[in-house]
């Protein structure tokens, strides 16, 4: 960090500099200057919801869009991500108690055989940031575990993550069981690793493949929307 | 001795003698090369790819159509040294395409153990190392990681793994004892196993 960086006191900066500050902050992944500038916000009367959209949010798209360009790698964006990671955990409870508005709610794990979870947990943050409920399922489920996790907690979105060419084969397992139970059009059915792709998706009887996190995101509000639009009509 | 930073980046050229042109990855060249010397395999030429397309599967299939389209007419056949390897079904769809064969399995570590050994061991929470990759580790683990400028990221990385299992194909203490240091370097347990070349000599063998 140069000694310039080191002089700005973000308490004395304006709201737009600040928030542009943790744009900035957010790329270099410094995890305590985002959860002083959060803090700094909600003193300032900001709502926490506003926070987490055009301040976490807005500067992890940045960090997306330079991901999918080549210009950042893996170990940036898990940075950046540890840096959101700081500021949403004092947000989140804010969250609660403000009633922010929810978008839809996710189901989300890595599926059995894998231990991956890198790309899942950066799904669930940004799914948590742009306002839906994330309940994450960690790593290694069965058929069984996704079952009843969507039994119980009723999601609008089933996500499965993979990161092996051995394991992705079971995300079919599940959705075929789905299938069989009468369930599988009940749900939002999106799947995402390393080795998938659109093709894949398509065979195994996903709703969507999704590249990454960014898209994930954007997939996730399309179908919802769709869904609840196709409710009203329904309706 | 073929420099490991070599195959990593550039890979290796082809001698042009033999009438079976092998394309290959370059952390397997070391090891093929021992293959044909000790069996006396002049049929066989070697073309590798950069070993580095490990860490970008997505480019390991454009780069073997290029291969094979380049060296088709000049061999009586071709045979494609990659078993998967994270092209999630692609490479398999892409030599079916170009009617040339491949290695069957998941990965080398699945080969190079036995394909069907490897997979009832079923060991999820293992990292791999190969006599390459453990001569390569900063090159194609801890650089890329970033965890020589953020070790504490470690912990996001590897915190579901339990053990670094070192796959030996030859047998060399040295290697063992920077496998071991790799394995602490990580937090893992350590195991040693030594494999040889496994399937991948029987796969060449059969050419």
């Amino acid at each position: 960090m140069s000694d310039e960086e080191d002089d700005i006191i973000l308490s004395e900066l304006s709201d737009e500099d600040l928030v542009a500050q943790m744009f900035d902050d957010l790329y270099d992944g410094l995890k305590e200057e985002i959860e002083e500038a959060v803090n700094i916000l909600i003193e300032r009367g900001w709502e926490p919801y506003r926070v987490l959209t055009e301040a976490l949010v807005g500067g992890m798209t940045i960090v997306g869009h330079d991901f999918r360009d080549g210009i950042l790698f893996v170990p940036e964006v898990l940075l950046a991500a540890n840096a959101m990671k700081g500021g949403m955990a004092i947000l989140k409870p804010l969250l609660i108690a403000t009633g922010a508005p929810r978008v839809g709610k996710m189901v989300i794990g890595t599926v059995k055989g894998d231990i991956h979870d890198i790309g899942k947990n950066l799904v669930s943050m940004m799914m948590e940031g742009a306002g839906f409920e994330v309940v994450d399922l960690g790593i290694n489920n069965a058929v069984e575990n996704y079952l009843e996790a969507i039994e119980t907690e009723e999601p609008d979105i089933l996500g499965m993550s993979a990161l092996l060419t051995t394991t992705m084969p079971y995300m079919k397992v599940v959705i075929d069981t789905m299938v069989e139970k009468g369930i599988r059009d009940d749900y939002i059915v999106l799947v995402g690793g390393a080795p998938l792709n659109e093709e894949f998706g398509k065979a195994i009887g996903a709703d969507a493949y999704c590249r990454d996190a960014a898209v994930a995101v954007e997939t996730a509000k399309t179908f919802v929307a769709r869904k609840h639009n196709q409710g009203a009509g329904a309706a | 001795m073929i420099a490991d930073a070599a195959l990593t980046t550039r890979g290796l050229a082809p001698t042009g003698q033999g009438r079976v042109l092998l394309i290959a990855c370059g952390a397997l060249a070391r090891e093929i090369l021992a293959l044909k010397a000790a069996n006396g395999w002049d049929h066989l030429d070697l073309q590798c790819l950069p070993a580095i397309l490990h860490n970008h599967p997505h480019k390991i299939v454009d780069a073997v159509r290029a291969a094979v389209e380049k060296h088709r007419d000049s061999y009586d056949r071709l045979f494609v040294v990659y078993a998967d390897c994270g092209t999630g079904g692609l490479l398999k769809v892409a030599c079916a395409e170009m009617g040339v064969d491949m290695v069957p399995g998941p990965h080398c570590y699945a080969f190079y153990e036995g394909n069907a050994a490897f997979a009832e061991r079923d060991e999820i929470t293992a990292f791999y190392l190969t006599d390459f990759l453990v001569r390569q580790f900063d090159a194609f683990v801890w650089e890329p990681l970033g965890l020589d400028r953020h070790p504490d990221l470690r912990e996001m990385y590897f915190g579901n793994y339990e053990k670094v299992v070192y796959q030996a194909q030859t047998d060399d203490p040295a290697l063992t004892q920077k496998a071991r240091a790799h394995a602490d370097r990580l937090g893992l347990g350590f195991e040693r196993r030594f494999t040889g070349y496994g399937d991948l000599m029987t796969a060449l063998a059969a050419l």
